[in-house]
């Protein structure tokens, strides 16, 4: 089966993510990766009780996603990796090289970032992550919600679509 | 942020949370049927970080002197956000998966303390949920 979405979504597990894409994609296997995360049993916890009992949560860092990788490509139940932020998915994407695509699902306002979509806004250095991303042949588009249109990173840079 | 917390004598008891209107149209459900809405604050997260919905949530229990927190789903950024805050604060309730049976439940239990009433309507709410039909 292997990992069916890439999203990166910094309100990490939450509706859109359990119910929203987990339900159609009928995902078994959630990865978060996030340092932050990784390393403290408060936290992961918390995530854990966001989960439902049919979908089995993994907390891991960015470095051993990367390590481990391979394992979630091959495991026999749909996947879906998430971070919360694009620097993590951008280390986690030039770690693993095989990586087609990834999914903008939540990047909202935060001081120096400027508006793109009503859920996606990005600093300069995001932007530039992004379009390097996407340069060396990663498709990155912009959908919170499954029914929604996929929107093209340079259509979400242009903030034509609002 | 959309907000009501109603013109009545009393303070709120409870801050409802939710995913798009679902706090606003449940909160006014209650003032259709028994007037009581502003027993209750209403907030809604839309386009919100994980960090502004919980410091809004902890603005509005600070203003209000509210001790229930009332959210929609249980993984929602909403009642992650809530439980951040109940560990903090160890007076204060959290309910999620909240329907309109708890939250009429929650209103009429005056005579008892906020959280207990909390705990009551909970179980309501529950049974509140039936199935009719093979």
């Amino acid at each position: 089966m292997g990992i069916h979405l890439y999203r990166i979504d910094d309100r990490l597990i939450h509706g859109q993510v359990v119910v929203g894409w987990g339900q159609p994609l009928n995902i078994r296997l959630l990865i978060l990766v996030d340092d932050l995360v990784a390393s403290s049993d408060w936290e992961k916890e918390l995530y854990r009780m966001a989960v439902p009992p049919d979908m089995e949560v993994r907390f891991v860092d960015v470095g051993t996603a990367i390590r481990d990788h391979p394992k979630y490509a091959v495991d026999p139940r749909p996947g879906l990796i998430l971070t919360g932020d694009i620097g993590s998915m951008y280390r986690l994407v030039k770690g693993v090289k095989a990586i087609g695509n990834v999914n903008l699902g939540g990047i909202h306002h935060r001081a120096g970032r400027s508006e793109k979509l009503r859920y996606i806004f990005l600093t300069p250095d995001e932007e530039r992550q992004l379009r390097e991303l996407e340069a060396a042949g990663v498709e990155v588009t912009a959908q919170d919600v499954p029914s929604a249109r996929a929107v093209p990173l340079p259509e979400v840079l242009e903030g034509a679509t609002r | 942020m959309n907000e009501n917390e109603g013109a009545g004598p009393d303070k709120p008891r409870a801050i409802v949370v939710g995913h798009g209107e679902f706090a606003g149209g449940l909160v006014s459900a209650v003032g259709q049927i028994c007037g009581m809405a502003d027993k209750l604050v209403v907030l809604s997260m839309m386009g919100m970080t994980p960090e502004d919905i919980e410091g809004t949530i902890r603005d509005h229990l600070a203003r209000t002197g509210a001790r229930v927190i009332f959210t929609d789903l249980p993984a929602g950024s909403a009642t992650i956000a809530a439980r951040r805050i109940v560990k903090d604060n160890p007076e204060l309730v959290l309910v999620s998966g909240v329907n309109l049976a708890t939250l009429l439940d929650f209103v009429f239990s005056t005579d008892v303390s906020p959280t207990e009433a909390a705990r009551s309507a909970a179980e309501r709410g529950k049974a509140s949920l039936i199935v009719v039909g093979r």
